[in-house]
């Protein structure tokens, strides 16, 4: 395939106000790419970015009838999209532009050798011409959208979801696996840091939900199979019935559960009570019929005897198909369950964890007895599988500091005689959950602390467990704590039941949790266009984080789909239908399935769908005999660019013409200068006209992040914009000033 | 020691290994300023045919900083590079490269400090094994 080589290409190399033009030479850097083949122009500017420059190129380009650009400025993942649009602006096809980065990888990183960055950068700038000489003109992907989504998971996150994306103007799809929603938060009681109760906060979610006609909530619901891509996924999920099929009050129920004769552990108090077959959650779980538990019934038929019972044994599972344009996933978390004999657990019978612990509490009346015996000295054992030095989750869970904490606090005021012993590897309670473990020390709790080199023992003497254990708070003497009972501190892990992501190939972290693009930059969205993550699938949180995550995914979401058409990124794989034998060998590897297999010209041959394919390119080395490239990274693009890399660079030294160059941007006349200054400069300024200020100062005042503000204020510094007033403010922060 | 500055190539990913770069930049944490970075989406993506082009064009030793078990589209990324560097490593024996020349190692998106380090010991041990054209045979200008 012969491409047309580009022709007319616009050099633009920055100094960022001193941050490159220090280190790097850039006017000799501009000397030395200006004979390479196809540039047409080369210009230095002061602050690329800036709207006066952004402007001047865009006239340039226009002007010149250019036919592509580089930008060699900082890291492409500050400006790509700025300087997309300043090709787009100028008439250029955004894919005609290519970044070199010689800030955080040439000037910044070799600001101790100026010669040999110098040299770098032109290699890096002239492989980025290379690469643009061969760029070709790409149309985005546009595809149409469903505005329908479905929320996987009813928990607190899932139900949140609904309630936001439907006030957003999305048709929502709840889909709960459980009989019953709000997944684990109606299991803990009173809940820190307000000690408002789970279940109460789950019924207020769940009739705001029965409000909107907008949401259709399924349970027993299980997710079968998934087809399509982004904006037209369609869903296969498995209804299980409930086998009651009409209302069914809370006498009715009662009656139902009194007269059922199988009976089996119940997993909403983690095993401490039984549950029959007919049963629910708890007494006000939603939606508010019991459910038959097929697994466990064997049709003995006494609960068809009872009068309005409205059961039906023979009701079959329904499979339906749902069509939606974006899923969300909120499918929580498992607490850690320890292995047998580990601190005692299940070889030691008053060894429980946190989890059962809080169900033991939220049950408890009167009296708090386990296994029949009363309890009056708990001791806490913290980060059992949290933060384990040999074991595999390396994670801190986050939520289960303050969690037992504020069980000792309220086990307390339920029952003012128990002491509590809190066995602990450092607290964190972080934030105001603080003022949790504040109130457990002057309610008088005994904190003791142990390190990862040596952790606490149990033995069980008459009815008392004794935990002995180096205390570092006090230089490692041994101590002992007699206790009634033991409560594993237990962390939180992925789901061991996970029937989805293996479904929707969701991407999976290294900690097994599900896996976002970015942690810090695009935390709720992961690489498959259209599927999103939100509370504790994606990393133990408590609610409020779970909350925060849940409403940003649910917006992302949200503006994704409800214009009704969405735009990709070309930058897929392609394949060369004459190279191409059919092998299948990208197919298999593909995690995305990607592939079609196609007839073209009388032979079998790969096709890419364009909507599904990501562009990651993992099937591009598979292939034996070459077929595949990647857009932007193809064999040619690639290995211009290592020619340009190796390719000598000399400096012609004719720069003392340097005043005839032309330059964006550079001026003496400062107020020519200050129109070049981009906008959070200018905002710098003005936000030190009326007096002198420190970084955060002017930080909070012009609404930036410090670190920015520091950056630019240098350069400013720099330009003679501002200078020090060499005094401190309160909080010992440098002041700064207009300099007249 | 030699005082041979080889010239290194590093593949890195757009969205994890990339900003490891970027970060020891930002930090100031210097490396060798012969080390030029190609970013492709994943690691994954880097053919054979590429390191063997950069070792006849003169580049010294090729890097792969490889997203490991952090990477957005498959977590066993790495494991797929592998297999591109061992059937590379077969190519480099027939000609006569050292097969040290080649080399990955999983970065974090945070990975400043790794990334710097790798890039000491690489420069390190590469500056021993001297100017790639005395193996592939191409004169040494
Ligand atoms: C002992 C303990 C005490 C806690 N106390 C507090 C507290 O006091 N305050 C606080 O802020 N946080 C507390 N937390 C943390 C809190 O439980 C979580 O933040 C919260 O439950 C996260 O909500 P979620 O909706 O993400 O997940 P979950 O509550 O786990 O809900 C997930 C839902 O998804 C469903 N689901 C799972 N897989 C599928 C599937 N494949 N298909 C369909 N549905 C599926 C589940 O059935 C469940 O209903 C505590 C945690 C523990 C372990
Ligand atoms: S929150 Fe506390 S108990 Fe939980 S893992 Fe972290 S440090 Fe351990
Ligand atoms: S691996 Fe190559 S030859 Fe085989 S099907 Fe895919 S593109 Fe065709």
């Amino acid at each position: 395939m012969k491409k047309d080589l580009k022709q007319k290409i616009g050099v633009y190399i920055c100094e960022c106000g001193g941050n490159i033009s220090d280190y790097v030479d850039v006017e000799k850097v501009a000397k030395a790419v200006e004979n390479e083949p196809g540039v047409y122009l080369v210009q230095t500017t002061m602050f690329t970015c800036s709207d006066s420059a952004q402007i001047e190129i865009i006239e340039g380009i226009k002007e010149n009838n250019l036919d592509s650009m580089v930008v060699a400025s900082c890291s492409p993942k500050l400006h790509l999209l700025t300087f997309r649009d300043v090709a787009k602006r100028a008439g250029l096809n955004q894919y005609n532009y290519v970044h070199a980065n010689i800030r955080e990888q040439c000037s910044w990183a070799h600001s101790d050798r100026t010669e040999e960055a110098t040299d770098k950068a032109v290699r890096l700038v002239r492989a980025a011409i290379a690469k643009v000489r061969l760029s070709e003109s790409l149309e985005t992907i546009e595809i149409e959208a469903k505005n329908v989504a479905a929320i996987v998971g009813a928990g607190v996150s899932g139900l949140r979801s609904a309630i936001d994306l439907a006030d957003q103007g999305t048709q929502v799809y709840l889909i709960e696996r459980d009989h019953f929603v709000g997944g684990r938060t109606a299991q803990w009681g009173k809940l820190f840091p307000t000690n408002e109760d789970g279940k109460e906060l789950v019924e207020r979610l769940y009739k705001q939900i029965k409000e909107r006609e907008n949401i259709t909530v399924f349970t027993g619901a299980d997710i079968q199979s998934l087809d399509g891509s982004v904006g037209d996924f369609k869903l296969g999920v498995k209804i299980s019935p409930r086998h009651i099929t009409g209302a069914c009050d809370e006498e009715t129920s009662d009656q139902l559960y009194k007269v059922c004769p199988q009976e089996t552990d119940d997993e909403f108090n983690f095993g401490l009570t039984k549950r029959k077959a007919i049963y629910k959650n708890y007494k006000n779980a939603y939606p508010e019929n019991p459910v038959v538990d097929m697994d466990l019934c064997d049709k003995c038929g006494e609960c068809l005897k009872v009068t309005n019972s409205n059961i039906n044994l023979e009701q079959e599972a329904e499979n339906i198909t749902l069509n939606v344009g974006a899923i969300l996933l909120n499918t929580g978390f498992d607490p850690y369950e320890p292995k047998d004999g580990e601190f005692g657990y299940k070889t030691i019978d008053n060894v429980i964890t946190l989890p059962q612990f809080r169900r033991l509490l939220d049950m408890s009346n009167g009296s708090l007895e386990y296994n029949g015996k009363s309890i009056r000295d708990i001791a806490y054992i913290y980060c059992v599988g949290s933060r384990q030095p040999d074991g595999e989750n390396k994670h801190c869970s986050r939520y289960c500091c303050t969690s037992a904490i504020q069980s000792a606090l309220n086990v307390k005021s339920k029952y003012s005689d128990v002491r509590n012993f809190h066995i602990n590897r450092g607290i964190r309670t972080y934030g105001k959950q603080e003022t949790c473990y504040v109130d457990s020390t002057k309610q008088g709790d005994v904190y003791l602390q142990f390190f990862e080199k040596s952790f606490p023992t149990l033995e069980k003497i008459g009815d008392k467990t004794i935990i002995t254990l180096n205390d570092a708070l006090t230089d490692n003497e041994t101590m002992e704590v007699s206790a009634d009972l033991v409560v594993l501190v237990t962390g939180m892990v992925p789901r061991k039941e996970d029937t989805v992501a293996g479904i929707l190939k969701v991407p999976i972290g290294s900690d097994k949790f599900y896996n976002e693009i970015h942690t810090k930059l695009r935390p709720v969205e992961t690489v498959i266009d259209g599927i999103f993550i939100a509370g504790a699938c994606q990393s133990p949180k408590n609610i409020r984080a779970t909350m925060a995550s849940t409403l940003s995914a649910t917006a992302k979401a949200n503006s994704l789909i409800s214009t009704g058409k969405i735009e990709l990124e070309p930058i897929i794989a392609t394949i060369d239908t004459n190279l191409c034998e059919w092998c299948g060998k990208c197919d298999e590897l593909c995690s995305y399935n990607a592939f079609e297999k196609v007839e073209i010209d009388g032979k079998m041959v790969a096709q890419v769908n364009k909507a599904i394919c990501k562009g990651c390119g993992a099937c591009a080395p598979i292939c034996e005999v070459n077929a595949i490239n990647i857009i932007g990274s193809s064999d040619e693009e690639v290995e211009v660019m290592i020619d340009a890399f190796v390719k000598d660079v000399q400096f012609i030294e004719d720069h003392k013409a340097k005043e005839a160059e032309k330059t964006v941007g550079k001026t003496d006349d400062t107020e020519k200068l200050k129109k070049a200054l981009p906008e959070i400069g200018k905002k710098i300024l003005q936000s030190l006209e009326s007096e002198a200020k420190s970084v955060p100062e002017i930080a909070a005042d012009i609404q930036h992040p410090a670190d920015d503000v520091l950056y630019y204020l240098m350069s400013l510094r720099k330009y003679g914009f501002v200078k020090e007033t060499g005094e401190i403010n309160d909080d010992e922060y440098y002041l700064y000033e207009l300099k007249q | 020691m030699s005082d041979y500055q080889p010239k290194i190539l590093v593949f890195s990913s757009d969205k994890i290994s990339d900003p490891a770069i970027d970060l020891a930049g930002l930090l100031k944490k210097h490396y060798s300023p012969k080390v030029y970075n190609i970013t492709v989406p994943c690691t994954s993506s880097v053919k054979s045919r590429w390191i063997l082009h950069a070792f006849e064009k003169g580049i010294d030793g090729v890097f792969i900083g490889s997203d490991g078990t952090d990477c957005p589209y498959r977590s066993d990324c790495s494991d797929l590079s592998s297999k591109v560097i061992e059937q590379t490593q077969e190519v480099m024996k027939e000609r006569g490269i050292n097969i040290a020349r080649v080399k990955m190692a999983a970065l974090c998106s945070v990975c400043a400090d790794p990334f710097v380090n790798h890039m000491k010991n690489f420069s390190e041990s590469l500056a021993s094994l001297g100017n790639i054209k005395n193996e592939t045979g191409q004169s040494n200008e």
